[in-house]
């Protein structure tokens, strides 16, 4: 796909379930908007193909096109109201279906109810909120029954609580209706919460593909570790690998992990700053195996969180809450002792330099 | 001044005492000049319309064109119309020289440019995002230039007052064409041209003010559609 001269999209290749909750996660930029662009059919990709319900989409004459678009409806980033009523907002699409108006009527009706706002039909759209618009615009794109729904950063506007109106609207309409949801977010949380698959999508390639947890935990290169938010990588060295437990070393620190790398084997190693704990000098000892004395050479609060960073050999980065930053007494520049669960590291063998 | 004021004076008595002349002068100019942008906005509009949703090679070139021809200067207009349809020119059949018809002819000619680049203005004014979301919710090609045109109206109207505008005000095609026959093709600046010419300061004057207030009315009701 390119778009102008530049290009958006390369090699990309997936495929989505009917029923579920697809989300492509990406930065801005990354081409999640012209994925979701091709799916509708605005946009023409230079070359490739798109199936949909096993027809090639691509190939099909104007006319064509429309059959199959409005089997789908979309809601962009940016809600646009047309000028006039929320009701003739809502009613716009079943009006280019030919509708009759008692069924425009009942069905404007129905959705405004779904979306949460009954009996805002005499509101001018121009005059409702930020949040509002959205769910308008939701309530106009599932008036018509679609049977796909395109969803492109459909909060990247709103404040927290219209977000959150909108995200459990969503996840009501995929249970009560069975609609296949195909959102794009840049929001990790929202990606975590609704969706079923997750697609990484970077710089116009897919990154992985998987359920969140897969994606959060077991990120399969630096790109998307670095993308949700997997903040400590290391490259290391297999020294021993018994019954799946391997010892692995990293800058002369040996770590331990789970995996079936045999001796030799170059791997790189991802982990979560949230996996890592800190305990006082002396206490009681967990099961970890992987436990470190380091300095503390970074502190940087976020909200009620607070991000360390932490010199034991090798550079650990973690994050912990500000509540157990202050009982445990810790500071800039203090020592510390930490721990984290074999677990909670992700080995992937290196195949290339990444 | 004494000869300024005085006129001013008359002139007032002519606009409140409602003189037939002045009416009717006034009546044919409005007349005239409204049935002039009604043609010219049934042309350019679609016109507008279909170079803005159509993708065609020297699309650039024609608006560049377009708008080049905004400041088309009238009297050029009234000569290629009179020569198309004065006795000798391949219309002169239809005997339309001297007449209100040729006149409002000249008008259309005039100012469908300004009208055509005033609605690409305006349908380009009306964002990418809301075309999408008028496809994206199934609209044919038809429904979608339909919407979108509806959706820049107010904008468009304001072009169609522009256009009103310049072709109340022009004199130079209305003389040529119209020939500024009493009772027939005179409008008011033709009035205003021949009455100043001959010394009837008073008629002109009051010509003046009526042709000053209609187009402060365009300009008032410009500003209130583009409130909108």
């Amino acid at each position: 796909m390119n778009f102008g001269e530049k290009e958006v999209l390369k090699d990309v290749s997936f495929s989505i379930n009917d029923r579920e909750i697809f989300t492509f996660i990406g930065p801005s930029g990354s081409g999640k908007t012209t994925l979701l662009r091709l799916i509708d059919m605005l946009a023409r990709p230079t070359s490739g193909k798109i199936l949909i319900d096993g027809t090639n989409v691509t190939r099909l004459s104007d006319r064509e096109k429309i059959q199959v678009r409005r089997k789908m409806g979309m809601v962009f980033q940016k809600p646009s109201p047309l000028r006039g009523s929320v009701y003739a907002n809502i009613a716009i699409g079943l009006q280019f279906r030919k509708v009759n108006a008692d069924e425009i009527s009942k069905r404007v009706s129905e959705s405004l109810e779904l979306v949460g706002l009954e009996g805002y039909e005499g509101r001018k759209a121009i005059t409702l909120s930020g949040g509002e618009m959205q769910r308008v615009a939701i309530a106009r794109a599932i008036t018509t029954k679609p049977d796909v729904l395109l969803l492109d950063e459909p909060t990247a506007n709103l404040d927290p609580v219209s977000a959150e109106k909108i995200e459990s609207l969503i996840e009501d309409l995929k249970n009560r209706f069975g609609i296949t949801v195909i959102l794009s977010t840049h929001d990790m949380v929202q990606g975590q919460r609704l969706a079923d698959r997750i697609a990484v999508v970077i710089d116009g390639r897919i990154g992985q593909i998987g359920s969140s947890k897969e994606i959060f935990y077991r990120p399969m290169n630096r790109a998307v570790a670095h993308m949700v938010g997997v903040e400590n990588i290391f490259h290391g060295v297999v020294t021993e690998n018994e019954a799946g437990l391997t010892a692995i070393d990293v800058n002369g620190v040996r770590i331990t992990a789970g995996s079936g790398a045999s001796p030799g084997t170059p791997v790189t190693l991802y982990m979560r700053p949230e996996d890592i704990t800190f305990y006082e000098k002396d206490s009681i000892r967990s099961s970890a195996r992987n436990m470190f004395t380091g300095r503390i050479i970074e502190v940087v609060p976020i909200g009620p969180m607070v991000r360390l960073k932490v010199d034991a050999g090798v550079k650990l980065t973690a994050v912990i809450t500000q509540r157990s930053f202050e009982e445990l007494g810790l500071a800039l520049r203090k020592e510390t002792e930490l721990t984290f669960k074999a677990s909670a590291i992700h080995v992937v063998e290196q195949k290339d330099t990444d | 001044m004494n000869e300024i004021l005085e006129g001013i004076l008359q002139a007032i008595q002519l606009i409140v005492s409602m003189n037939p002349e002045v009416l009717e002068i006034t009546a044919r100019s409005l007349l005239i000049s409204l049935s002039a942008t009604l043609v010219a906005s049934l042309i350019a509009i679609p016109i507008g319309g279909f170079i803005h949703f159509k993708q065609f090679g020297g699309k650039r070139g024609l608006i560049t064109i377009i708008q080049a021809l905004y400041a088309l200067p009238t009297v050029l207009v009234g000569l290629l119309v009179f020569l198309l349809i004065s006795r000798s020119g391949p219309f002169g059949f239809m005997k339309l020289l001297f007449t209100p018809a040729g006149m409002i002819i000249g008008q259309i000619v005039l100012i469908v440019p300004l009208l055509i680049g005033m609605t690409l203005i305006a349908l380009s004014g009306v964002s990418q995002t809301k075309q999408d979301t008028v496809i994206s919710l199934g609209a044919t090609e038809l429904q979608t230039v339909i919407t979108i045109v509806k959706e820049a109206r107010f904008a468009i109207l304001g072009g169609v007052i522009l256009g009103f505008g310049r072709a109340i005000a022009e004199v130079g095609a209305a003389m040529m064409i119209g020939g500024n026959i009493r009772g027939y093709t005179r409008v008011l600046t033709t009035a205003i041209a021949l009455e100043t010419s001959i010394g009837n300061l008073s008629l002109s004057i009051a010509l003046g003010i009526i042709l000053l207030l209609i187009a402060l009315m365009v300009t008032g009701l410009l500003f209130l559609v583009q409130e909108r």
